[in-house]
């Protein structure tokens, strides 16, 4: 039997899907980039690259490799600490004496300034690290933080979706009720609120935040897809063989919209990263142990001034190849997987 | 009409019951107990005790809950936990800096899109179609925070033709003045995402029946696009914008802390970063009912102009 009908199958929505998006160049382009970004987090992610960015491997805003290295300072054009005067005065005691001769030896035992490398890469920060693994590092904490929150947000917002539109009625106007409060506040406002009384950084802080108040858009669309399906033939013919609601939901008609929620996801991971950055700038976002790229960002703007501008062209380059990579990757995906929009 | 409007004002109760039940949920109940906040790190038993009985928070919640809904419709937030000064009056003197940048970027942005748009929808599927919507994708993937950045530092650091950042007293000098750059970087900001969108209001209306017959009454080009095609797509871009204003409001707050106007936005992003629970709280709710008046002025004024429309 399964051998005559292998014969006839014709290709699958997937399958077809995927046979179309070869056709698409800019889809297939940017899928590729997406991909590499993704190979290089789960590197950083597993500590096999740029596991050691908090060294300070170079000189103290080392400028890229291209670039040149800078002419060394004139000696001695350091005065000392006026604090460090202020200690040898007699009767005076400094509540910092014992911290500063701490520092002090610390200092004379780090490697001298020498020693460190003149160019990076890339560049290098404030206190010498390397802007090229940051910048890795960086991407690390945004696609993951990206990744996570849309799949929570989409988790969410398709479960309560399903519900509305496949049980109607009283549960229906109470998900809708809830909506209605979550779309009424304007999304960066609710989540600069929850930040302020969650009142703690961290990458899952932020993951947390996003994902919860995210996942109105995708409820309103898969609301009206399973509004749409509950009444079809098939979903009447799986409840004439016996199948429970749960079955009928998710095994029967999750398929069918399947491909809603999937550039949904696409769609809302390049929302969120976009999302984080902005918090990690304004310090709501993950911790001051995690660099990301609204924290390089907010670097950046100080050693704007100074005339290095590496560090922002890095973590502004990285960001912006990969959300248009994504940007483009969604809307490739949302063509194959529905042709009739075209 | 009448009863339309009706209807839709008496379902602003539930949601907005529902947004003070959430702030007061958020604030009163996962966000802890205020008074270890206020006391700071230097508190007895006695002080934190005493600040609990001034902000209520040692009644039941179903007390505390009747407080927060008095507040609400009175308007009467108390005072800033920071400042000490009426949450009302912050309110009443942010607005104005708060306008005096928001409406000429939104005028600005809007029709700058709108002629960007109407251009590259008159030439879809051409190449400057392509190359201009690409531009628009890649336009969008680069953070607001680089847009301001580098606007800040190119045209008034480098450049010196705007002031950095400051705010005066007269309206004309701030107008002129400090609100030139933050206008700028707000029209930068916005132009592409705005263009990507009213193109697909434009070609909406570039494939209907009565553009067919204009062009075969042989009415020139010029006027297909700017008077029919741009009177109908304007119903939408002007929705678009009215339901944004609210959001805009408490959304501009990079742009009002880059450049130190003392607008609403920053005042949240202020209140945000020392806690400062009665503003976020009075913001947060005002803001939903902004929104709402905004969403219901938005579906009249499309029945307005578009007899076609029904309110349901």
């Amino acid at each position: 039997m399964s051998a005559v009908m292998t014969h006839e199958t014709s290709p699958g929505l997937w399958a077809l899907a995927w046979r179309r998006l070869r056709r698409d160049r800019v889809g297939m382009v940017s899928l590729v980039v997406v991909c590499a970004y993704l190979v290089v987090v789960a590197a950083a992610a597993l500590g096999w690259i740029a596991a050691d960015w908090p060294r300070e491997v170079g000189v103290n805003y080392a400028p890229p490799g291209f670039a040149g290295a800078d002419a060394p300072p004139p000696q001695g054009s350091l005065t000392p600490l006026p604090t460090a005067a202020a200690a040898d005065e007699p009767g005076i005691v400094d509540p910092l004496a014992d911290v500063l001769a701490e520092l002090r030896k610390g200092l004379a035992a780090a490697p001298d300034a020498q020693a460190r490398a003149a160019t990076l890469p890339l560049g290098g920060d404030k206190w010498g690290r390397d802007v090229l693994k940051k910048v890795v590092k960086g991407t690390e904490t945004s696609l993951v933080v990206g990744m996570v929150a849309a799949l929570l947000a989409v988790l969410i917002g398709t479960v309560l979706g399903a519900y509305a539109g496949y049980y109607g009625g009283r549960m229906d106007d109470f998900l809708n009720w809830i909506y209605s409060v979550f779309t009424s506040i304007p999304y960066l406002l609710l989540v600069l609120a929850i930040a302020a009384v969650l009142n703690q950084k961290g990458t899952l802080t932020v993951i947390l935040i996003l994902g919860l108040t995210g996942w109105t858009g995708i409820f309103r669309l898969v609301r009206a897809e399973y509004l749409k399906h509950r009444t079809r033939e098939y979903v009447l013919a799986a409840d004439a063989i016996g199948t429970s609601n749960a079955q009928r939901m998710f095994a029967h008609i999750f398929p069918n919209v399947s491909h809603v929620v999937l550039v949904q996801l696409s769609l809302h991971v390049v929302l969120f990263i976009k999302s984080e950055v902005i918090l990690s700038f304004l310090g709501f976002g993950v911790g001051v142990e995690t660099v990301s790229w609204g924290s390089m960002l907010n670097e950046s703007q100080s050693e704007l001034i100074l005339g290095k501008w590496w560090q922002l062209a890095a973590a502004t380059t990285a960001m912006a190849v990969l959300v248009t990579a994504f940007s483009l990757f969604t809307d490739a995906l949302r063509d194959v997987l529905d042709p009739r929009l075209k | 009409m009448t009863a339309y409007m009706i209807r839709r004002l008496l379902q602003f109760v539930p949601t907005l019951l529902g947004v003070v039940l959430l702030v007061f949920m958020l604030f009163n109940w996962i966000g802890g107990d205020p008074a270890y906040l206020l006391a700071g790190k230097m508190s007895n038993p006695e002080q934190i005790e005493n600040i609990r009985r001034q902000l209520g928070v040692d009644q039941p919640y179903y007390v505390q809950l009747w407080i927060f809904i008095t507040q609400v419709v009175t308007g009467d937030f108390g005072v800033s936990w920071a400042t000490n000064e009426k949450v009302s009056t912050i309110f009443a003197t942010r607005l104005g800096p708060s306008l005096t940048v928001l409406l000429p970027m939104l005028i600005v942005g809007t029709l700058l899109s709108m002629v960007m748009a109407l251009l590259v929808a008159y030439r879809r599927g051409s190449l400057t179609d392509r190359a201009i919507m690409i531009g628009c994708t890649v336009g969008q993937s680069i953070s607001i925070l680089v847009y301001i950045i580098v606007f800040q530092y190119v045209f008034a650091f480098q450049l010196g033709w705007f002031p950095v950042q400051g705010w005066g007293q007269d309206f004309v000098t701030n107008l002129i003045k400090f609100s030139a750059l933050p206008v700028l970087v707000g029209v930068a900001v916005s132009l592409a995402p705005d263009t990507r969108l009213y193109r697909t209001f434009f070609l909406d209306e570039i494939n209907q029946d009565y553009v067919r017959t204009a062009r075969a009454k042989g009415m020139s080009e010029s006027r297909v696009m700017g008077v029919h095609v741009l009177r109908n797509a304007a119903i939408p871009i002007v929705t678009h914008v009215m339901i944004q204003l609210p959001a805009l409001l408490a959304g501009a707050f990079l742009i009002e802390r880059f450049f130190s106007i003392p607008g609403i936005g920053r005042e949240v992003l202020l209140a945000v970063e020392r806690s400062d629970f009665p503003v976020i709280k009075a913001v947060t709710v005002y803001v939903a009912l902004a929104t709402l008046i905004f969403n219901l002025l938005a579906d009249i004024l499309y029945k307005a102009v578009d007899p076609r429309v029904q309110l349901k």
